[in-house]
Parts: structure tokens; sequence; C-alpha cells
């Protein structure tokens, strides 16, 4: 078991000191972001072209959806949201800190991506750090 | 290619509807039948067989169908194309034809999905912890609910006027005997009816039913030899696309461009605009779903889709009917039959035999679906030139 948290995807970056940040992949040939490592860029084609890109933790709201029924064993209603981030990278996940309610959830709103321990574990015990989007401070 | 036009000789479909005691090989065939009843010809007339299935993909569904219908030692085809299984095999029956392979072939689709519960989602591999309901959600009411909200970011629409979608295609429904459902929705009990993922409710969410339905594919030498071209329905256009590269859609599918570029090469093909269609089908998979895809498909103008709403157009007697046989909402969404239902639907329209919820006089319509993952198959029919 890890001594200490695991990152839930492979966009997290855990650094030994400093705060953990998002990186995605960013084609040398057309400058398309991509959140994962593919074999070629699925915009150009170009291959081997990938650089880490250093995400943004500020982004604006495209869209969200308030979940009250989900599988079993997740809590609900959750806001499942997506945001794009500034200067570029779409990513979704679940937008805490405000109430679910339709009426309080601004689409285009300004968010922050945080950082903090997930509600689960895995089946050997370990801890995993998420990222989340919260109403911009 | 050859240029001979592709007709669908015969169609037909079963009621959707929950069969437990039934397998899907007994329902594809039994609208296998039905579709070889309508065109009046017999299994060994089919030079091929094209079959749709999605959840059983692995098991030879095509061949499973032949060992009840007659297995005469042709060509099987199994496709599995998400929510597009159904009109990726009719398309490849007219692609076959068209190459001038065969005369004659016969396209199914078939799928059990009662009390199949929510798709989508779940995951997580044997490392690490799933990321659903954490990293947001992957289950399609959620899918389908973002793809409309950022609709509504761009053009106010509101959750009154998504809800007014499954109004609509539930009063359709009451006029098709072969839909699963036929209950009248009003307003208040789709916006109150239990919510899922808002803004979609369980009633603005597709039915999970099973059911098949199947069409007989011919070259226009081949029906006019057998003196079908008073019921036989053209193929203007056959399309199928898949999802360019976009900057959101690693984490937002995205349903829209592949059904515009859908649209643009099924309007070149077939010679004709929007304007020029009387009835669409299109998949309402979520009531927000069928707001997007009234601009995708030119049926409006971008950002006009609430007011088409407002005006009722796509209501039967409105200016473009869209959905009249209660859709997926309503209808039922069995998804390797879905695609080849809605051509079903336009057909029978087109031959004039669609009882009360007739279009009067249709001459031209569309059936669009899309499979999540994504493609999106658009077919443009012809009614029969008697």
């Amino acid at each position: 078991m890890s001594d200490k948290p695991l990152p839930i995807t492979s966009l997290l970056q855990i650094p030994d000191s400093g705060d953990p940040y998002l990186e995605g992949l960013k084609c040398k040939s057309c400058g398309a972001i991509a959140l994962k490592q593919r074999l070629a860029c699925g915009k150009c084609g170009g291959r081997d072209s990938y650089e880490p890109c250093r995400l943004s933790n500020k982004g604006k709201l495209h869209a969200f959806s308030i979940i009250y029924r989900a599988f079993p064993g997740i809590d609900v209603p959750f806001v499942s949201a997506i945001a794009d981030l500034e200067g570029g990278g779409t990513i979704k996940t679940n937008l805490i800190g405000i109430e679910p309610d339709p009426e309080k959830i601004q689409l285009g709103m300004d968010v922050d991506v945080v950082y903090e321990i997930a509600p689960r574990k895995d089946g050997e015990g370990n801890e995993y750090l998420a990222y989340f989007f919260k109403p911009a401070a | 290619m050859g240029s001979e036009d592709v007709y669908i000789a015969g169609t037909d479909m079963i009621k959707f509807g929950k069969f437990p005691d039934r397998s899907v090989a007994t329902l594809g065939s039994e609208a296998a039948l039905l579709a070889l009843d309508d065109a009046g010809i017999t299994i060994n007339d089919i030079e091929a067989l094209y079959s749709g299935n999605l959840m059983m993909a692995s098991a030879m569904v095509g061949q499973q169908i032949q060992k009840e219908i007659g297995q005469t030692g042709i060509p099987v085809v199994n496709c599995a194309n998400a929510c597009a299984t159904g009109a990726t095999a009719l398309r490849e029956g007219w692609t076959a034809i068209r190459a001038g392979l065969y005369d004659t072939v016969l396209a199914v689709g078939v799928e059990k999905l009662a009390g199949a519960g929510m798709l989508g989602g779940g995951g997580g591999g044997k490392v690490g912890i799933s990321p659903e309901g954490l990293l947001g959600s992957g289950a399609m009411p959620c899918v389908f609910a973002e793809a409309g909200m950022a609709h509504s970011k761009d053009y106010g629409t509101s959750f009154e006027q998504f809800a007014q979608i499954a109004v609509k295609n539930h009063h359709h429904s009451t006029m098709n005997p072969k839909a699963r459902y036929q209950i009248e929705t009003p307003l208040e009990e789709v916006m109150n009816a239990e919510m899922i993922s808002y803004p979609n409710t369980k009633l603005m969410c597709s039915a999970n039913v099973d059911g098949a339905a199947a069409a007989v594919l011919m070259s226009e030498k081949k029906v006019k030899e057998l003196g079908l071209m008073g019921q036989a329905v053209k193929i203007r256009a056959s399309v199928l696309t898949t999802d360019p590269w976009t900057d959101r859609d690693e984490v937002m599918p995205d349903v829209n461009t592949c059904t515009r570029n859908a649209a643009k090469q099924a309007y070149e093909m077939a010679g004709i605009g929007p304007d020029d269609l009387d009835l669409v089908e299109l998949h309402d998979c979520f009531a927000t779903a069928e707001v997007l895809h009234y601009e995708n498909l030119g049926l409006c103008g971008d950002g006009e889709a609430g007011k088409l709403i407002d005006e009722k157009q796509t209501w039967i007697g409105g200016r473009i009917p869209v959905n009249l046989s209660g859709g997926l909402l309503s209808k039922g969404h069995p998804i390797g039959a879905t695609g080849i239902a809605n051509v079903y639907e336009i057909s029978t329209h087109l031959r004039g035999g669609a009882g009360k919820r007739q279009v009067d006089g249709a001459r031209l319509g569309l059936a669009h679906v899309i499979g999540l993952g994504t493609c999106c198959g658009i077919h443009i029919l012809e009614a029969p030139s008697n």
C-alpha cells in the first residue's frame, strides 16, 4: 500500500514538493491538447509529437448536470460539470462547494480546480487524490 | 460503384415491449419474416443478410436468425455500432447493392434491453478507483443532459422547452400501436417526474425495451422485375459519419459535428434541402438530444430550436413533424433495432399507411441515429412514385 495518495487519473501530477497540478499533452505539430497519451495526435495524426502541457486551475463552466439517480454506492445528488480551462484543455469533474440547484449554478461561471482526497479507497486501502471544480474564489 | 438506385421493397417491425420468454434471435426473426411478407418474397430470394445487434455482438445473431427463418448459406454480416447499429446494418446492405454485388438483401436490427437500467458510466479498472460520481458522471442521462446544457449556455434553452419534447413524443406515440407506450404525459407530469439527471426527468429518457425491425433492400432492376414500384421506397441518401476531433470531445462526446457532417452529405446526395422534408425521425435518446438535432439537421437555424418548440412546429400537423412514432422516448429504444425502426416509420408514412399519425402526402423523410462513441447514420427516403 502506498504511503502517499495516488493520482485518480494520469492527468493529475503529484510532485514530491509543491502543489499538485493537471498536466495534459500538447501536439507539437498542431497545438491540440490531449488528456491522455495516444499513439498519434487525434487532430492532425502527427506521431511522437506530444509535449507535457500544464493545465490552468482556472476555467469557465461549459455545461453541467445534477445527478439524482446514479449507480449503486454513489451518493446523490452531485453536480457533474465540464469546464474549459484558461489557455486550453477541457476537463470534466464534480462541481463542489455550491448547492446542487440549477438556479444557483450559472453556465459560463468562473470555476477553480481544487485538489482533495477522494472519499473512496481502492481494494488495497490506497488513498487517492482527486480534482474538483469549485466556484471561483 | 454501381449507379443503380436502391429501394426498401418491404419493411416492418414488431411492437416494442418486454418479452422475457422470447430470445433475441426469435424477435429478430419475427421482424425478418414480417419484412419478407411485406415485400412478397421468401428467404430463398435473399442474397445476403445484414444483422444489427449490440449487446450480443459476439453471438453471431445473424446466423441464429438464419436458423429460425431459413439456412440458405448466404453471406451474413453481424454489425455493432452502438445506437447506430441498425442504421449501419441497413447501410451495409445498401452499399452492397450499389456495388452491384446483389439485387436483394435483408437487414435486421434486434435488441433485448427491457430492464437494462442506465447505460454508460461505471468503469474503473483493477487498479485505482472508479471515477464515476467523483469526476462527474459518464452515465448516458448525464452525458446527454450536459450536451443539452451546452445548448442552454449558448441560447438560453429552458428546462420547460426540453420537457416539451417529451410531451410531444409521448403524445405522438398514442397514435402508434407499435410503440411500447401509448400514454399522454402533460408538461407538469414530465417536469415533475423523477429527476434522473437535470434537466432530464425519467419521462425525458428513452425507454429500454425489447424490439426488432427489418427491411428488404432491392435494386431498381429487381423492384421493377417483381412489380413492386408501387410500394418501394427509394433510398435517396445513405450516410455514415464519425466524430472528428474537437476540443472537448475527450470529456464530452460530440453528437453535433458528426450529425451536421452527415446531414450535409445526405442533403447533397439526395439533391434536396431540409425544407423539402415532410417528416423526420431523429435520435431522441433523451429529450435534450432532440433539441440539438433540430439545428444539426438544419430544420431551423442555430439558436432557433427553442422557437421551433414554442411554436409546436415539430408536432403532428406542424411545419416539420419530428418523431411521429413516439420516438425513442415512448416508442422505445431497443438499440440494434432503432435505426431500422426509424426507417420503417418514415417508409410507412411515405406509403400512406401510418393511420392516425399519417403525414398527408408525405414525399420525403429523413431518419437519423447517433451511436455514442461516436457515429451518425442518416437515410433520406422518397415515396413510391405511383
